[in-house]
């Protein structure tokens, strides 16, 4: 099972090597991590996806809460929560295509944020699913380079993950 | 007061009330050698390896329940320390262990060296720190050790750039009182919920067996395990780390389980309808094949560490807390309970386990011309009036000294037991003296092992350090030429310990005394008289079968009945 984990860490140095570290040496898997500081500039709030059974998510959180750095830590797929992965593509936009990429950006809710006589850069937003659908519906061969954020995530309801 | 960083140092030990810093000098931390070298508080003793240094320090904190100190300097100190820290990191010991570095501007331009101990020792320690101020040492050195004593144990590493402890540069010192940090609080109290429910099951229980591990050490619960034991009067079985937190010498205990534990320990673990799991961390030494561990039991398990519990096996009644406020509770909630344990079932599973007994699978050939290693052991027993504290190396000679010195006090018995670090042994019982300056220390080590860290015959001799140490000389690694027997059909590819010195004339030549055996007859008279020397070092070298095995034994990935049993016993 996929599980989308939210961390808040102190904003140390080595403090991100410490989980990336226990990852690889507990042999965990790790889809994507992100990483940036909070409103409390001395904490700062991790998003990692990863996979595994009941057993190894259970033992990843216990790994994770055991480092001293680490102060809180919440599971989201426990319960509702918005996921958000932010992406942007440059693709190959030569006269023929111009509009056809304009329309599909428009279908996605994406934004055409530079432009040159070949090429667009796209900034899409949204659920990881929705970026991968707009990567096919661009068509591979026009696709000339592409970045994301991984996602990111925040719990539905009024709780959330502070001190 | 203004002090250096290097002065700050010293302080900030004085202040944690360190008594003993094991060290090796080296450019980095020169400025802090200099500022021990103007105080006599804080004394320093010499290893002649970095290695022989973080082991000793553990052997002192193993032994005594403080934590253990090491100073060693940047690159290859660090390197050579890393075992030490490793062997502390997997039996939770409490350490402290002080890296210089490289001057901060130069960190990270493969400077002389330099290494990334930080980055090097980070899967092996609690917490490590790189200070990067002179003005965070104190707290830092506060932080360190709070870590490395509170909650689970372990060895915590601060890594210290030259130019912190800069002589020239003094500030205001003040040592941190208070210390809280919000990222880390481990947990002071047992769920009362989880504990009654526990207690509720033992007392349903018809073939219960407790097993200990070394949190009850750690956490100096043996009274508690001691009493909460007898007062229900069921069976109990202690990993290798957890040997002398219940009497060995008492009816109740089963001995050592797992790979090498007794026939009827094992036996017990196999048929047992209720487990108690104490400060023990289901590894696969003791668990063997998981798929078959006791198959018919419920289990409970104490532990300090969220990340032990159901690690390995899945278990049932899970209780977090320290393992001595948690039996304490039990024996509370005990006390308060109308109901009493299940006394008719109870003493037909002591039939049981008397039935397994009866094997006495610890049997040998006591009528050898030559001496047999559980013989020895059992002669340094006596000599010692099991009392001694007994330190060991990795291989034969360390099952034989858990299945056959009968430990009936915690901290008596030193062994690395998670890494199974040969060398540890001869390091170890350094620590262990000086922290227990009257009392008898003898390593137990193999002719293998005692040659990883013999240097520190010197650090002995230097220190008037009167160790007596029991070389079981079996001429191979012994457990190595074991396995190759058992598993590789007799094909002993290089676990032949050729070319070995004089051990006689080598120990003279340190300045110690050292002694040949070689007869069954000669042993006791030659370890009374070792003994005798109270403030000498004995290196005893005892000449033993060199073909006898560790039975019983479960082959790694098999199931806790299917052990194979010594030549000698009934079972076969
Ligand atoms: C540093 C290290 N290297 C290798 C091993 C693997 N090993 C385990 S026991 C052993 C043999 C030990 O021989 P010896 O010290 O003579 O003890 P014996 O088994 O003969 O009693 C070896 C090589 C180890 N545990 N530690
Ligand atoms: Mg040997």
């Amino acid at each position: 099972m996929r599980h989308i984990i939210s961390i808040l860490i102190e904003n140390e140095s080595g403090a991100l090597s410490r989980v990336a570290g226990l990852f690889s040496a507990r042999g965990y898997n790790i889809e994507s991590l992100t990483v940036a500081p909070t409103e409390d500039p001395t904490l700062s709030r991790m998003t990692l996806v990863t996979r595994g059974d009941e057993a190894i998510i259970e033992q990843i959180t216990k790994q994770l809460n055991k480092l001293v750095e680490v102060v809180k830590l919440l599971d989201l797929s426990d319960g509702p929560h918005i996921e958000r992965e932010m992406m942007m593509i440059k693709l190959k936009a030569d006269n023929g295509r111009r509009d056809e990429i304009a329309r599909l950006v428009d279908i996605f809710r994406g934004k055409v944020v530079d432009v040159t006589d070949s090429t667009f850069v796209v900034e899409l937003t949204g659920k990881s699913a929705k970026l991968d659908a707009f990567i096919k519906a661009a068509h591979e061969d026009s696709v000339v380079e592409v970045v994301r954020s991984g996602p990111l995530g925040i719990a539905r309801g009024s709780k959330g993950l502070k001190l | 007061m203004e002090l250096s960083g290097a002065e700050i140092v010293i302080q900030c030990l004085k202040e944690e009330g360190v008594e003993y810093v094991f060290g090796y000098p080296g450019g980095a931390v020169l400025h802090i050698y200099d500022a021990l070298f103007k105080q006599n508080d804080v004394k320093h003793i010499l290893a002649r390896h970095e290695q022989g240094a973080t082991h000793a320090a553990d052997g002192f904190a193993r032994s005594s329940g403080k934590p253990g100190v090491a100073l060693v300097t940047s690159g290859p100190g660090a390197t050579n320390a890393v075992t030490g820290i490793a062997t502390a990191y997997m039996d939770s010991i409490p350490m402290v262990v002080l890296t210089g570095q490289v001057p901060s501007p130069f960190i990270g331009s493969d400077a002389f060296q330099e290494v990334d101990t930080v980055g090097i020792t980070r899967p092996c320690v609690k917490h490590n720190f790189l200070i990067k101020d002179v003005r965070d040492i104190a707290s830092t050195f506060r932080k360190a050790f709070y870590l490395a004593t509170s909650g689970r144990p372990g060895p915590v590493v601060i890594d210290i750039p030259k130019d912190v402890t800069d002589p020239n540069v003094k500030i205001p010192f003040s040592y941190p009182k208070k210390m809280k940090m919000r990222s880390y609080n481990p947990v002071t109290r047992g769920h009362l919920g989880q504990i009654k429910k526990a207690v509720d099951l033992m007392l349903a229980a018809e073939k219960p067996v407790f097993y200990t591990g070394g949190g009850v050490i750690l956490d100096n619960a043996d009274k508690e395990l001691v009493e909460l034991v007898r007062s229900l009067g069921f069976p109990i079985t202690s990993t290798l780390m957890g040997l002398g937190a219940y009497p060995g010498t008492d009816k109740q205990f089963l001995g050592m389980l797992g790979m090498h534990g007794t026939y009827e320990a094992n036996m017990a673990m196999h048929e047992t309808d209720t487990l108690i799991a104490v400060g023990a961390r289901f590894d696969d030494r003791v668990t063997g094949q998981i798929a078959q561990f006791c198959p018919n039991a419920t289990i409970i398990h104490i532990d300090i560490d969220p990340s032990s519990i159901s690690k390995n096996v899945r278990v049932d009644v899970p209780i977090v807390g320290p393992v001595r406020s948690v039996l304490e509770d039990m024996l509370q909630v005990l006390k308060e309970s109308k109901k009493s344990p299940q006394s008719a079932a109870v003493s037909k599973w002591w039939k049981q386990i008397e039935e397994w007994r009866g094997k006495r699978c610890l049997r040998y050939d006591q009528n050898s011309g030559i001496i047999k290693p559980q013989f020895a052991v059992e002669t340094l027993y006596r000599v010692t009036r099991g009392d001694a504290f007994v330190a060991s190396d990795v291989g034969q000679h360390q099952m034989f000294a858990a299945q056959f010195y009968q430990f009936d006090k915690p901290r008596r018995w030193i062994n690395s037991g998670g890494l199974g670090t040969m060398g540890f042994g001869l390091p170890a019982g350094i620590g262990i003296q000086l922290a227990h300056p009257d009392a008898e220390v003898a390593v137990i080590t193999g002719e293998a092992s005692i040659q990883m860290c013999i240097q520190e015959l010197a650090t002995c001799k230097q220190y008037d350090l009167p160790l007596k140490i029991m070389l079981l000389n079996n001429g191979y690694m012994g457990m190595v030429r074991q396995w190759q027997e058992f598993f590789y059909d007799g094909r002993y590819s290089h676990s032949y310990v050729d070319s070995l010195p004089d051990f006689v004339t080598l120990a003279e030549s340190y300045g110690h005394v050292g002694m040949k055996i070689e007869k069954p007859d000669d042993l006791e008279g030659a370890m009374k008289e070792a003994f005798a020397m109270k403030d000498r070092l004995v290196f005893m070298d005892v000449i033993v079968d060199p073909t006898e095995n560790v039975y019983p034994m479960i082959e790694a990935g098999k199931g806790h009945h299917e052990m194979y049993m010594s030549p000698g016993s009934e079972l076969v």
